[in-house]
């Protein structure tokens, strides 16, 4: 590696390995340096990485990667084939796939974005509070739980839209209300296991309020597991997100969201295969990389893939 | 400084009830310190958790300085007693390093000047100052258990409640553990609750010790007593010889509970 023979990186190596840390930093930056250097073994999840980076790359920088924001109908060149001038052609309004692409990015990144800042702290808090409470709080809990769990997610998702108008952001809430209680469940798992050690016997011991408890020692045991999950779950955001703005109940024209994208090609799909083709490529591609992602920080942040 | 008066505990209800506890009493005094033995169910770790309320629910009475103990732990309560648990795997918190966990109590309590008691209790057992930002996994079960002591002692409690502190780990770590406890006690006149099944490790630390079997206290007697002279009930006897290694002669005599 270069950084091993530049002296400088050769003393941020050394810091970062350090048998005795000397502060709390230095402590937790060690630590994720060696989840690091166990998450660069695993190429696939690399792979996963690279990918969900170029998204987040594509996204800030969208207005630098293309020509025009691809809203504007030009409609003399409707429908054009894949070209040195339009690299993915052009759709029914004439305007350049690519550009809309790019952008469509943004939008992805916004839904499941504000999804996850939705859904990992409710589920986080009614699954710890549930799991460590116990009796009838986590009875009752678990009960509205089980409620939601109960309904089909794109059709609870569809009814909360139907309800609240069509647009990205109820699409947004829809898809929250609809994916947050499965970590719900895998907090309170995490909990029961944990409840009864005795590092949280010893903090009730020394009078910790059960906030604290919460928020100190229970909370960062399952975070892992949650953020595993999300990110597992990131595919399944994207296409439900997808199949809204499929239905017309997502992201309304003519913002550049993927799967409304995919609605109105499909009409082009024997003619003009590229239209629809691309942002299904886009959308695959995308839930692919979250897919890997999560498998490889599985790999690296469960509890119980062992310590050191 | 420590009052039982005949405590019962009992786990379960109706016809599976189990009386793990069954009219326990004894005293210990300030700055005594007060060994239960006893076989594996012999209740004397439930004991111990009822005084530290870890199981709420107890019959009976328990006074700590003369105040009887409700079934609700209070705050202050923390800062007068403490308690070492037997597994230094399981007491220290994975993903807190050994500041945050000297920490806490000191955050908890609102005590001052957290730097300098951190490193204080660090040097007290016996430990550098680059062990401060270490996780537990980063050091040896002995060194877990001296933070173990370091956070039940940062507070300065008079009473430490032992439950097998020392059962978890290597014979020579063992020493090394229970001469620390030893030495903390002679320097700060701690009051000690030890429990173990380990006479050799209560004969070592405590003055007087209570055997218990099948819930009951079976005998109490000093550890000079335990050590070399005969304790008055067969039981302690046996358990005495058990200590002793196997004995196909010792083992026929056996009187079985049931």
């Amino acid at each position: 590696m270069s950084a091993a023979a530049d002296p400088q990186g050769a003393g941020l190596r050394a810091w970062l390995r350090s048998p005795s840390p000397a502060s709390t930093w230095q402590a937790r930056a060690q630590r994720a340096y060696l989840g690091w250097v166990a998450f660069r073994a695993n190429p696939i999840a690399m792979a996963g990485l690279l990918i969900v980076v170029a998204l987040v790359l594509a996204a800030i920088f969208a207005p630098l990667l293309t020509g025009s924001r691809g809203l504007d109908p030009d409609l003399p060149n409707r429908l054009l084939p894949p070209s040195a001038e339009h690299w993915l052609g052009t759709d029914q309004l004439g305007r350049d796939i690519y550009d809309r692409l790019i952008w469509g990015s943004r939008v992805t990144l916004y839904i499941v974005g504000l999804v996850s800042i939705i859904v990992a702290p409710i589920g986080l808090a009614v699954g710890t509070l549930a799991g460590y409470a116990g009796g009838w709080v986590d009875t009752v809990l678990m009960r509205i739980v089980d409620i939601f769990l109960a309904f089909p997610r794109l059709i609870l998702a569809l009814a909360f839209v139907a309800a609240l108008g069509p647009g990205l952001e109820n699409a947004v809430l829809a898809i929250a209300l609809t994916t947050w209680s499965p970590y719900a469940r895998i907090a309170r798992a995490e909990v029961l296991t944990i409840r009864k050690a005795d590092y949280i016997v010893a903090a009730e011991a020394q009078g910790a309020s059960t906030w604290r408890i919460l928020r100190k020692h229970v909370v960062p045991l399952c975070l892992a597991s949650v953020i595993v999950r999300l990110t597992l779950d990131m595919a399944g955001i994207i296409l439900t997100a997808a199949g809204l703005g499929f239905l017309g109940l997502g992201a309304q024209p003519p913002l550049p969201e993927w799967g409304a994208m995919i609605s109105t090609g499909r009409d082009f799909l024997y003619d003009q295969w590229w239209v629809p083709t691309a942002p299904g490529a886009a959308i695959f591609l995308v839930s692919l990389g979250f897919c890997l992602l999560g498998d490889g920080l599985r790999d690296v942040l469960d509890p119980r893939s062992g310590e050191a | 400084m420590i009052e039982v008066e005949n405590l019962t505990v009992e786990f379960g209800r109706g016809a599976a009830t189990v009386r793990a506890v069954r009219g326990v009493s004894f005293t210990v005094a300030q700055g005594e310190s007060y060994g239960l033995v006893g076989e594996s169910g012999s209740g004397k770790s439930t004991v111990l958790r009822a005084i530290a309320r870890i199981n709420p629910e107890f019959g009976g009475t328990i006074r700590v300085n003369g105040t009887p103990l409700t079934s609700k732990r209070s705050r202050d309560e923390a800062r007068r007693m403490q308690m070492v648990f037997q597994d230094p795997y399981g007491a220290l918190h994975p993903r807190h390093t050994v500041d945050a966990i000297l920490r806490e109590p000191l955050e908890i309590h609102r005590v001052g000047d957290k730097d300098r008691r951190i490193k204080a209790a660090l040097s007290d057992v016996g430990l550098g100052p680059e062990f401060r930002f270490r996780y537990p996994h980063q050091i040896s079960g002995g060194q877990r258990q001296r933070i173990a002591v370091a956070r039940a002692l940062i507070l300065e409690p008079e009473i430490l409640l032992l439950d097998e502190p020392t059962s978890a780990l290597d014979v020579s770590v063992q020493a090394e553990v229970l001469n620390l406890l030893k030495r903390l006690q002679r320097e700060r006149g701690l009051t000690y609750l030890m429990v173990s099944h380990n006479l050799a490790v209560v004969a070592h630390i405590c003055e007087r010790v209570a055997v218990m079997n099948r819930g009951r206290v079976v005998e109490e007697l000093t550890a000079s007593t335990l050590r070399g002279g005969e304790p008055a009930e067969a039981y302690t006897r046996q358990l005495v010889s058990a200590t002793e290694g196997y004995d196909r002669e010792a083992v026929r005599g056996y009187v079985t509970y049931e």
